[in-house]
């Protein structure tokens, strides 16, 4: 789910704007060498840009940045520490994310288009779920290293990450709630029969499948997505109930931190166009010590924290060890079935114990007494 | 009445219906209950066979399915013939090294081959003398006969033919490129056309047709390409006297190379001459002994009868060797003059670096067709091909004049080559590759 705005209508003004330039600048992009030309045609045809339009924006963004604020505080007021997780009054989508990600329903599998970094971004997340995923089993069929899996792509989009998972041989079952995700998801798969048949895609949020899908998932895939929804908390609940004790779940995401903000959001979506305005929230962003404190407090174990960085010049992605803008987390279920509400049970405990200790202690009273 | 013909035009709707989506989406017409292949190499010489064999013996393709086109019939070598066929590849340690990793290797050593040492070159026109030789025991590379590596390639296919399939007899009249990426309705694979009017469909189509590639045409890739007024002759020559048969001579006439390669030790050498007002190159192999003085050729009491054959040479070299679900291997996207040796080596460096980068990808769950890693091929080759091919052209035109300017420079250069060992060593490894 990407990030929404009031400006959905601009937005696919500019998107319009900004697509036939910047294809014939991106489709020749694989064989430029001059990282220089590249820039300089980006900055080049922003500079065109009617500086009105660009102003408009900056207003609408802070506008919705305070509405924004104001959701998410009546929000926590409404949330109670331990929510039914069963409950389809409370969602983790975002509707407003939603309208933006329509507009852009068809554009998925442009491999040179507003989606080439997703496309690049595969080169690092595929070997990282797969790796991880073979280091619990004890040998894999050559050829197909992840058959046998069952694989739960979260806000799958396009198919971008889901069509290589099941290419390696896993079963996948892939859920967006936007309807034309799904459709343009579906299309592209339904033309090779491998794919056909081992792929599965639903628009539904997790909430509606949480019920029926409780701990059958080996993986759960939640990429770029959890710096999209509302309720964080609830979402990572929903994943640990789908999954299997024992089974992984890979998140990939955006820090929160000044440098996120700069190159992320001003740089990446103002200047340079690398990802469509509008797609991110910042306030939405999570830093991977607040990921890490909810992946441990809902029974998941954190294995792996890895840093990754994007060079636009070239397109590519790599492993770093600076988490402060893309990172990716690998958590682990543990296989000890763990009660929902702990918090209850340390509660009840210390009350049980605070009786032991008042018997005992009437006890010892009393024998001193005698 | 009104019913009746709705009833009618209700009856005539559906296959209306029908016929537009045929028509409109004939493409789709074999297509529906066809098996999508993952790889269809187009041409079955040295370099498909090759390079379909080792797809299937690729860990990573064990699940995908995989085809070669071939529009000749199905060569098979019955009992090795006595006498010495005249089209012969000289097979450098990387490409033996390609062989020998699916297994082609052992049948080509089981058959004939014939390994040499030392090479030494010399200048018609002047005293120039260049002599490559491996210190160590290691051969600089061998001499095999081009249906020996065919039939040992034809057996290894055999092997694995339950991954893939081989069409003979199939030539592919025509090609459809998919669209830059998923519009509504248009497949997005290529779709072959054979001669018997089938289509198959493939995620990625490997052209390995020859110099005068269909697919490279129908793709409309460039290709920049000139013909030597130069045809080569090859015969098999019997040799005067007995001698221990492992070194190649080559020797740079005006007129065009002449070369002799060592066949056998039964005095069989394969003598490839140029001469006559039609230049005409040749190859010969000849084994001298551990003194580095300048050696003799051996004389040469006769030739094979019938073994003599020619053809023409030229240059040529394809402007992409990528394109979306494409990519050119061997003699589709270069050819060289055999004066170097490389032409066959060259292909099979293409099927090295082609299929490392297949690799990555079927492992990395990544669409075959893909140009992202395609274009790392294509940078990996090209790079290494340009080199070879401009050498390879930049000597066959210095060797070509007798201009006393032009071979005095060349008799400095090979002297100089000569006298510096790591730039040989360095030229042999190049080569070696």
């Amino acid at each position: 789910m990407w990030g929404g705005r009031k400006l959905s209508s601009s937005g696919s003004r500019f998107l319009g704007a900004h697509r036939s330039p910047f294809r014939g600048t991106q489709a020749d992009c694989p064989r430029l060498t001059t990282s220089a030309a590249y820039s300089k045609n980006q900055l080049s045809w922003t500079l065109q840009i009617k500086p009105s339009v660009f102003s408009e924006y900056r207003s609408m963004c802070f506008k919705s940045y305070s509405m924004t604020f104001a959701c998410l505080n009546r929000m926590k007021s409404y949330s109670l520490p331990w929510t039914r997780p069963y409950s389809t009054s409370r969602t983790t989508v975002d509707s407003s994310e939603v309208k933006t990600f329509l507009a852009l329903a068809h554009r998925w599998w442009d491999e040179q288009g507003v989606y080439a970094p997703l496309h690049s971004m595969n080169d690092l997340r595929v070997p990282f779920i797969r790796d991880n995923l073979l280091k619990t089993v004890a040998d894999h069929q050559p050829g197909k290293p992840l058959s046998g899996m069952k694989i739960l792509d979260v806000g799958c989009g396009g198919g971008l990450l889901t069509e290589p998972l099941g290419r390696l041989g896993a079963s996948v079952i892939g859920i967006d709630p936007v309807d034309e995700n799904i459709k343009t998801a579906q299309h592209h798969k339904s033309f090779d029969p491998v794919l056909d048949k081992r792929i599965e895609y639903r628009a539904c949020s997790l909430e509606k499948i949480v019920e029926e899908t409780a701990e059958t998932f080996d993986a759960v895939v939640a990429s770029e997505v959890v710096e999209h929804v509302i309720d964080l908390e609830m979402f990572i609940q929903c994943c640990c109930q789908v999954l299997k004790p024992g089974g992984s779940l890979f998140i990939t995401t955006i820090n929160k931190t000044q440098l996120s903000y700069a190159l992320g959001i001003v740089f990446s979506e103002q200047i340079a166009g690398i990802v469509p305005k509008g797609t991110h929230t910042w306030e939405k962003f999570v830093s991977p010590e607040k990921l890490e404190s909810i992946l441990e407090s809902n029974g998941l174990s954190v294995q792996t924290v890895a840093g990754m960085l994007y060079n636009p010049f070239s397109g590519y992605w790599h492993w770093s060890k600076n988490t402060s803008l893309n990172y990716a987390a690998h958590a682990v279920k543990s296989s000890i079935q763990e009660h929902p509400a702990p918090a209850e049970f340390a509660l009840k405990e210390e009350t049980e114990e605070v009786r032991i200790e008042t018997s005992t202690n009437s006890g010892v009273h009393e024998e001193l007494k005698k | 009445m009104a019913a009746r013909l709705a009833r009618i035009r209700w009856g005539t709707a559906p296959a209306a219906a029908r016929r537009g989506p045929l028509v409109s989406c004939r493409r789709w017409a074999g297509a529906s209950s066809d098996t999508v292949y993952d790889v269809v190499v187009s041409g079955g010489g040295l370099v498909g066979a090759a390079m379909a064999c080792a797809l299937g013996y690729d860990i990573h393709f064990c699940d995908k399915k995989i085809l070669l086109l071939e529009a000749g019939p199905k060569k098979v070598l019955g009992k090795l013939p006595e006498t010495y066929s005249n089209r012969v590849s000289s097979i450098s340690p990387g490409s033996a090294t390609l062989l020998s990793s699916f297994g082609a290797w052992d049948h080509i050593c089981n058959m004939r081959y014939r390994a040499f040492r030392r090479m030494q070159v010399w200048d018609a026109c002047s005293e120039a003398l260049i002599m490559f030789d491996k210190d160590n025991l290691d051969d600089m590379g061998c001499i095999v006969e081009n249906n020996v590596i065919m039939h040992a390639l034809t057996k290894q296919l055999e092997a694995v033919s339950d991954r893939v399939t081989v069409l003979y007899k199939s030539k592919a009249v025509s090609y459809t490129w998919p669209y830059p990426f998923s519009m509504a309705d248009s497949s997005p694979w290529v779709h072959i056309t054979l001669g018997d009017g089938s289509i198959l469909q493939t995620k990625l189509l490997i052209g390995a047709d020859g110099h005068n590639s269909g697919v490279r045409q129908a793709a409309g890739i460039q290709n920049v390409s000139w013909n030597y007024d130069q045809s080569a002759v090859v015969a098999t020559l019997h040799l005067s006297e007995a001698t221990e048969n492992n070194v190649a001579w080559q020797r740079f006439l005006p007129s065009g190379p002449i070369a002799l390669l060592p066949w056998s030790d039964a005095n069989h050498t394969d003598f490839i001459d140029s001469a006559g007002s039609m230049l005409q190159y040749a190859v010969a192999f000849l084994k001298p002994t551990k003194i580095s003085a300048r050696q003799l050729p051996p004389s040469v009491a006769r030739v094979d009868a019938k073994s003599r054959i020619l053809f023409p040479l030229g240059l040529g070299h394809a402007a992409e060797y990528v394109r979306p679900r494409l990519a050119l291997i061997g003699d589709a996207a270069h050819r060289v003059h055999p004066l170097a040796g490389q032409g066959a080596n060259m292909g099979f460096g293409d099927i090295s670096s082609l299929l490392h980068h297949l690799r990555t990808a079927a492992f990395n769950g990544k669409d075959l067709g893909s140009m992202s890693h395609l274009t790392a091929y294509e940078t990996d080759r090209q790079r290494h091909n340009t080199a070879l091919l401009a050498a390879t052209d930049l000597l066959k035109r210095l060797y070509s004049t007798s201009a006393a300017p032009l071979v005095l420079l060349r008799t400095w250069g090979l002297q100089a080559t000569n006298a510096v060992s790591p730039l040989k060593e360095q030229i042999m490894a190049f080569a070696s590759k």
